[in-house]
């Protein structure tokens, strides 16, 4: 896909969001209420009547080739950034996926190995140290210190004896 | 005047407190660390590292991430310099010089006047803060809801008519980041407003860190990995106590452009739009304007790194003037902490001065010190910082991710924001590639409630009058200089057209 075609695919995408939001707004009073002075939805449907616009006229000038996406005929993404994007991309989705599975801690776990050995390949000892590291120091600063627990899914009762120890 | 100075020395011993103390170093260094990635700036940083400062009490991690901003500022120009990378953009102006200095050998150099230029400029900017702060805030204690409507509009419109970007792509970016502030609860009725697909987690709405996180933190890093691939070069540097010595003495060759630079950039960094990076080019601009020789910049003149450096760090400061007086903030990274005083329970603005004078004067002596504690660190652990940019990126971008992840979990502490930040994340960096400014967004995610409520109060005042907003004398000024800062750029195009017409018409008849 060249940077002209992104460019169009963009803006029509956008253009229809604000649609979209114009049309969730309206579901709310969009004129006057008596003694509220503008409804609920008045602010975001206006709002997103100037986002169409806005994408509108990114359309027209498009059309006209006036911005320098418009007249630019280069690969949106190349073969080289898609992999290298995709990866990263597609290693914080794992991540995101993991988390709900089987908790944020073996996910990161998982998520650090993956990226540490298989994408920078790095040394096994370096890659065991961070491994295991960052981990902890996650738990340590957000368990410990600033008492908002992450989420573990099924590995919660690995946690019970470290809660134990924590709160004694 | 007398009635600063006791609050100026409270303010900075407020600062001294051991936790503070402790928050402004621990801030500068990461600051430095932060300026100093390719990639990575002030904005990413704060971002970043905001959910963290619920450990300490609001004025510690005010100033914790004021010293990280103030740190960055500093920390841009080492991988300006020793890579020919910019660490942030707002260190763009500081390759052009820098990167030659660094060929020829004399990195030493380019790294000392970077880091005292930073001095002066912070120096300089910090007092002109200290002045110009509380008057402003006392006269922005009469303003009005259409008077603070009218400034958000006139804060936006800067975007439109100074930012230099695509114009229709700002607006959209403006709008999109309203319209997110504005899911969730309506303020007056209560109702629920554009809950997507019934999702309960869009009923608290968007929190402004997801869509900051995301588009800073994960949209930031694919865009660094696209364009670096990775890849960076680091140029030797050569460092010893007597060729530092040596360097700091070499001051009087750029001290006039430096201060020159630093007042262009303070009052530069005010304005909403601008902000460091402009006003590092500006300075460039000038100090080579006004230079006996302007052949040599460009090829390795330590006036053109000190010039950009000065006007970076004190646009840092300048824009935490509106930020601070009257709750407009003055950058993204502003934005950012504007955000994060809300979350702390503060209400931005000029009643800050009256309600919550220890957390303004405190702030404003952490920069006093923060500036200090940065040339120091800077100056004293400059190879250990080039030692830190050969990190691959294959170790610093998982660590990113996660901070990112888990800075997305902990305010609302659900996994619904996780994914809402990943989501911001790739679309930030789609549209960015695209040319979508991104930073208006983020200013609009956090001035959006307080945009609405002006806006719905003064309509009900008004009767639903939007003449209100011109016919009060003040509101009417922020108005009228909105409407000519979006006229302007079409000006500016229609001169240049008739400008072209009329060149190529002299070039059609070149007899007559």
């Amino acid at each position: 896909m060249t940077v002209r075609t992104a460019e169009l695919a963009m803006a029509l995408i956008c253009a229809l969001c604000s649609i979209g939001l114009m049309v969730k707004s309206a579901e709310l009073n969009i004129g006057w209420v008596e003694g509220r002075g503008p409804g609920a939805g008045a602010w975001p449907f206006w709002l997103s009547a100037g986002m169409l616009a806005a994408s509108l006229l990114t359309l027209w000038r498009w059309h006209k080739r006036r911005t320098a996406e418009s007249r630019s005929t280069a690969l949106y993404l190349s073969r080289e950034n898609a992999l290298v994007v995709g990866i990263s991309a597609g290693s914080i989705l794992f991540l995101l996926v993991a988390t709900h599975l089987i908790g944020l801690y073996a996910a990161l776990f998982l998520f650090l190995l993956f990226y540490l050995k298989f994408v920078g390949r790095h040394s096994w000892p370096l890659t065991a140290v961070l491994t295991v590291a960052l981990p902890v120091f996650i738990f340590c600063l957000f368990e410990w210190a600033l008492k908002i627990p992450l989420p573990k899914s099924v590995t919660e009762p690995l946690f019970y004896p470290i809660y134990d120890l924590m709160y004694s | 005047m007398d009635s600063i100075l006791p609050l100026l020395g409270a303010g900075i011993l407020e600062a001294l407190q051991p936790l503070n103390l402790m928050m402004i170093f621990i801030g500068c260094a990461i600051g430095l660390l932060v300026g100093a990635m390719p990639g990575l700036g002030s904005v990413n940083g704060v971002a970043i590292l905001l959910p963290i400062t619920f450990l300490v009490p609001p004025t510690a991690a005010i100033i914790f991430l004021a010293a990280i901003y103030y740190g960055a500022m500093y920390g841009g120009a080492i991988s300006s310099i020793t890579l020919g990378i910019p660490g942030a953009s707002t260190a763009v102006a500081t390759v052009f010089d820098g990167r030659p200095l660094a060929q020829q050998g004399k990195a030493d150099q380019a790294l000392s006047a970077a880091a005292v230029a930073s001095f002066v400029g912070g120096t300089i900017s910090v007092v002109l803060f200290t002045l110009f702060a509380p008057p402003l805030a006392a006269f922005a204690l009469k303003f009005g809801p259409p008077e603070e409507f009218a400034l958000m509009v006139l804060a936006f419109a800067t975007f439109i008519g100074l930012g230099g970007d695509d114009i229709p792509k700002t607006i959209f970016s403006i709008l999109i980041g309203l319209v997110l502030a504005a899911v969730g609860l309506d303020i007056i009725s209560g109702q629920p407003r554009l809950i997507f697909g019934n999702l309960p987690g869009f009923l608290h709405g968007v929190n402004f860190l997801v869509l900051a996180i995301g588009i800073y933190g994960i949209g930031e890093m694919l865009w660094t990995l696209e364009t670096t691939k990775g890849k960076v070069v680091v140029h030797k540097v050569k460092l010893s106590v007597q060729s530092m010595l040596r360097n700091l003495a070499d001051i009087k060759r750029y001290i006039g452009t430096t201060s020159l630079g630093s007042l262009l950039g303070y009052f530069v960094g005010t304005l909403p739009a601008a902000g460091a990076t402009p006003a590092s080019l500006m300075s460039y601009g000038i100090a080579k304007t006004f230079s006996k020789n302007p052949d040599s910049f460009g090829k390795g003149n330590v006036s053109g790194v000190a010039a950009p450096e000065a006007a970076n760090n004190a646009a840092s400061t300048g824009s935490m003037l509106p930020m601070i007086t009257l709750g407009i903030p003055g950058s993204p990274t502003t934005a950012i902490l504007l955000g994060g005083m809300i979350i702390w329970g503060l209400r931005p603005g000029p009643l800050l001065f009256t309600e919550h004078p220890d957390f303004v004067w405190g702030l404003i002596g952490s920069l006093y010190i923060a500036n200090l504690v940065t040339v120091l660190i800077n100056l004293a652990f400059i190879p250990v910082f080039v030692k830190v940019l050969t990190l691959p990126f294959t170790i610093l971008a998982p660590v990113i991710y996660i901070l990112c992840i888990v800075g997305g979990y902990a305010p609302t502490q659900t996994m619904h924001d996780v994914w809402l930040m990943f989501l911001f994340g790739i679309v930030g960096y789609l549209m960015r590639k695209l040319n979508y400014p991104v930073a208006p967004a983020v200013l609009a995610i956090v001035l959006g409630p307080l945009a609405e409520r002006s806006l719905r109060q003064s309509l009900l005042a008004s009767q639903g009058d939007m003449l209100t907003f011109i016919e009060r004398p003040i509101s009417g000024v922020c108005i009228a200089f909105a409407v000519a800062l979006m006229v302007y750029p079409l000006v500016r195009k229609w001169r240049a057209s008739k400008q072209k017409q009329r060149a190529t018409d002299a070039g059609k008849n070149p007899g007559d």
